[in-house]
């Protein structure tokens, strides 16, 4: 057992720890309709929800690991030795007292309830499979803004959740979201009233406490028209021995002039496999902004994307990955052009560490008869040690003479010349590659909100260290 | 009698050696055991796969004596050659014999055929000694089933041949296969510069061209190889050009694509030795319903190498270009320097253009980059020429050659760079 600190970041090592919690509800080991028909069960689905799961079940099973172009690694996976559904009940509470004392220890340890108090307008926490906790600002919930648990959502909110559930993701849109679809719990489902701007970020943490568990959140955040908000999310998990599964599925509606902003810092421990699928819909002179930084897991595959539907629309996606050894940070963007005038930005900075890997995927997609659509991207890949490895590989589609596509990229390392004249100043070599990568991905983490910014900033120096001499 | 599809495989070549057919038997099987390609291979995707049905295609048969002079009479590429070759339906018609001198110096300028059995060490080591890793894996095994003739151009230790070697490659009648093939050696400091042309004879006739080139740059040498492909609008044509550069080498090639329903092209560069540097260009333009593919590898095996990759494509009408390009620094490839651009200009609304340029990194000391750009002709130049009083259409032209002609300049080659010039000029017209 490590020793206490009062550290306010959370480090790597601060996740990692795990108490025994016992779980009134266990799906048991694998994957069967009986797992499905269990979840439903506990969580009184209605009927479609059920049959939902049960068509994401067949196309799971149907469909193969994309490997023909994705990591083997994604065959270490053992779907029949993971745990589907581990809760201590289905309704999150509303006070932090009263959650219990065991989950209470973990989330205050990573000090959840004192940022709550800080500075967000509402804050979800989930502990494996269900919301254990879930709280939004009086004066927020008076707007009319709506932040509760999917379960919640669908069972109290089902005019609104129906409409769009499933509709930006479908099930069959890969075999993680069909793997969601069928045993999805948790995560989050918000609605933001016309013309409601909320001023502060809400927020939602995920912990995964559980050996060999798997970690299915589904979230859904429609944003009507003229509305704003900022969705924070933060990962993290203690190291087993074993691999663990985060499969999330994400979908994001902005309406007419809504602005959307997605930020998630992503630090699982290094043996869990991340696969999220995370897609947003911008209408007219909507926006719709990923905010994306990826620092822990194994294996994250992540490439999130913006459909602008209606004129004027614009997407963006700004991504940081750190891959460190034994990890492959494989994330991207997609961006589906589809309507008139809309414009779309990529920027992605990936930094590879010892035998890391970091690699970007692209889609960009313009299709004919468009006029006035932009795209620009740019990614810029660092590599630290001679053994650290990074891949780009972007898919660009245009047609019509009304778009202009760029796309640019570059890999290079660390100058010598910045680290000697670092350490001609009295840093040493560690401090000095550390504070030249700050620089690197300075431009981009100025964008995030303050509190995650600073908390980014002492990540990659704890990451950073002892990866030189 | 009827010829049957080249599907139905190869006939024996009696004048081969036995080695050699035994390979070409090895090359059947291996066609017939490989899948053929579908756009959910990463390396064929938005290819249009369906277009590659080769059961219509015949082994190219004889030529008439009136062919082979009209072949002849149409064989006019550049105004001075230090040799030349034409090949009509896969058959050598004529050989140019490179000047006394050179053959004295060791030259060897040969078809094919003669080459694997009098130079068969030579071309044992090098006749497709690099493997297809670019997708057309089937293909190269269905080229080298079938491959009649080509030319085999050895350039012996520190000879520098001054004026380019041509070649001439014909498809005459309808649903004919050719399989052309090149292996080019320049050994140590040697130098050379081959333009290889592809034609048909008749403007609509289907053909199905399936062509192979090994390019090997020795140490210190400097190899410069031009395509220009003006295929008739039914050929299908597929060519995988591997060239491996060894220390202190350099090749450069330009791909010139004008003609052909479909045509794909994979290029291999493989830089083997320290001081290696490969320059990729290329250039298409694509009209009606066109389709282009290129696939390119620019493989740093050693440190301290450059490449440097640029390809542009115009494309109107229905017309697609794809671009897949890869750098990849193996590990240990230190102070890698890598360029790799690609830039689509359409001017019609129904042109696509996918580009999938891409970067594997696994060495560090690296300096490499990357960009792709997809637009129209600026509407400011367009308006400033019409200033001028040109036309619109001209002023289009204007810019569209201009945009390409940046690819040929690099070339450096006055009398190519000019007959290139004239082919895209002559598309337009």
């Amino acid at each position: 057992m490590k020793t206490e600190t009062k550290a306010v970041d959370i480090d790597r090592n601060k996740g990692n720890f795990s108490y025994d919690v016992a779980h009134a509800y266990d799906a048991g080991i694998g994957l069967t309709e009986k797992t499905i028909h269990y979840i439903s069960d506990i969580k009184e689905d209605p009927d479609w929800v059920r049959e939902f799961r049960l068509k994401g079940l067949k196309t799971f099973l149907e469909k193969p690991l994309p490997t023909h172009w994705a990591s083997k690694d994604l065959e270490a996976i053992d779907f029949d030795k993971i745990r589907y559904y581990l809760s201590g009940g289905v309704q999150p509470k509303r006070n932090w007292e009263d959650v219990p004392d065991d989950v209470k220890r973990t989330f205050e340890r990573l000090g959840i309830p004192e940022q709550e108090r800080k500075f967000l307008a509402g804050v979800e926490a989930q502990f494996d499979s269900e919301a254990v906790y879930s709280n939004i600002k009086k004066a927020v919930g008076e707007q009319g803004v709506i932040f509760v648990g999917s379960t919640e959502g669908l069972k109290n909110h089902p005019e609104i959740f129906r409409k769009w559930f499933g509709k930006v993701i479908p099930i069959g849109d890969n075999k993680f979201s069909a793997l969601n679809s069928a045993v999805f719990s948790g995560g989050s489902f918000i609605y933001v009233p016309p013309g409601v701007k909320v001023k502060h970020p809400l927020q939602a943490y995920f912990r995964i406490n559980a050996e060999n568990f798997g970690q299915f959140e589904r979230t859904l955040i429609i944003c009507d028209e003229g509305s704003e908000l900022t969705y924070m999310e933060g990962c993290t998990a203690p190291k087993f021995n074993t691999a663990t599964l985060h499969s999330a599925v994400v979908e994001l509606v902005a309406l007419k002039g809504a602005k959307l902003q997605y930020i998630t810092v992503q630090n699982w421990s290094s043996n869990v496999f991340n696969l999220v699928t995370k897609r947003g819909i911008a209408h007219e002179d909507a926006q719709v902004k990923w905010i994306d930084c990826n620092i822990g897991s194994r294996l994250t595959m992540k490439y999130p994307g913006v459909i602008m539907k209606g004129r004027k629309a614009r997407g963006e996606v700004l991504s940081i990955a750190l891959a460190n050894d034994g990890q492959h940070q494989d994330t991207g963007a997609k961006m589906i052009h589809a309507a008139d005038e809309t414009t779309s930005n990529i920027i992605s900075k990936s930094i590879s560490i010892g035998k890391g890997r970091a690699t970007y995927r692209g889609l960009v997609h313009v299709p004919k008869h468009l006029k006035n659509c932009k795209n620009n991207t740019e990614c810029d890949a660092l590599l630290i040690n001679s053994t650290s490895r990074t891949d780009t590989y972007p898919a660009i589609t245009v047609r019509g003479t009304g778009n202009a596509v760029q796309h640019e990229a570059s890999v290079s390392q660390v100058s010598a010349e910045q680290i000697f004249y670092m350490q001609q100043r009295g840093l040493s070599e560690a401090q000095a590659m550390s504070l030249s990568v700050n620089g690197f991905v300075n431009d981009l983490v100025r964008q995030f909100p303050m509190e995650y910014s600073v908390e980014l900033k002492r990540l990659i120096e704890l990451e950073m260290e002892g990866s030189v001499g | 009698m009827e010829t049957e599809s080249i599907l139905s495989g190869p006939k024996d070549f009696l004048d081969f050696p036995d080695w050699f057919r035994d390979q070409q038997h090895e090359a059947w099987k291996e066609f017939q055991s490989l899948p053929a390609p579908t756009r959910k291979d990463q390396l064929w995707r938005f290819s249009s796969v369906d277009l590659l049905d080769l059961s219509p295609f015949k082994p190219a048969g004889e030529l008439s004596e009136e062919d082979r002079q009209n072949v002849l009479k149409y064989s006019r590429g550049l105004d001075e050659v230090a040799g030349r070759m034409i090949f009509a339906n896969g058959q050598l018609i004529e050989r140019d014999v490179i000047s006394e001198q050179l053959k004295k110096r060791g030259v060897i300028f040969q078809p094919l055929e003669r080459a694997m059995v009098e130079h068969a060490d030579l071309f044992r080591k090098h006749f497709m000694s690099q493997p297809a890793v670019l997708g057309s894996a089937k293909f190269a095994a269905l080229h080298k089933a079938f491959v009649s003739s080509g030319t085999f151009l050895f350039v012996p230790r520190g000879v520098e041949i001054e004026l380019p070697i041509e070649i001439f490659h014909w498809l005459r009648h309808d649903n004919m296969a050719i399989f052309p093939h090149l292996l080019l050696v320049a050994d140590e400091l040697a130098k050379v510069t081959v333009i290889e042309h592809f034609a048909s004879c008749d403007k609509e006739a289907p053909g199905f061209a399936c062509g192979v080139n090994d390019l090997i740059s020795g140490p210190g040498a400097k190899i410069t190889y031009v395509c220009a492909q003006t295929w008739g609008e039914n050929v299908r044509a597929l060519q995988m050009n591997t060239t491996t550069v060894d220390h202190d080498a350099s090749a450069m090639s330009l791909n010139l694509h004008l003609g052909g329903k479909y045509s794909r092209f994979e290029s291999l560069s493989r830089l083997m030795g320290e001081g290696a540097r490969s320059d990729l260009l290329a250039v298409a333009v694509a009209t009606n319903d066109q389709e282009f593919d290129a696939r390119t590898l620019q493989d740093h095996v050693s440190p301290h190498t450059a490449s440097d990759l640029l390809y542009k494509n115009a494309l109107d009408d229905r017309a697609r270009c794809t671009f897949g390009g890869l750098i990849r620094v193996e590990p240990h490839a230190h102070f890698t320097d890598a360029y790799q651009k690609v830039r689509n200009l359409l001017l019609s609304d129904d042109s696509e253009a996918n580009s999938m340029p891409g970067l594997e990194i696994l060495a560090d000391n690296v300096r490499c980059t990357h960009g792709a750009t997809s637009g129209q002709v600026n509407e400011d130049e367009l308006f400033y020429l019409r200033t001028r009083g040109i036309p619109v259409k001209v002023a289009q032209r204007l810019i569209v050659t201009g945009f390409l002609n940046e690819v040929i300049r690099r070339l450096d080659h006055a009398s190519i760079g000019s007959y290139l010039h004239d082919l895209i000029e002559t598309k337009f017209a």
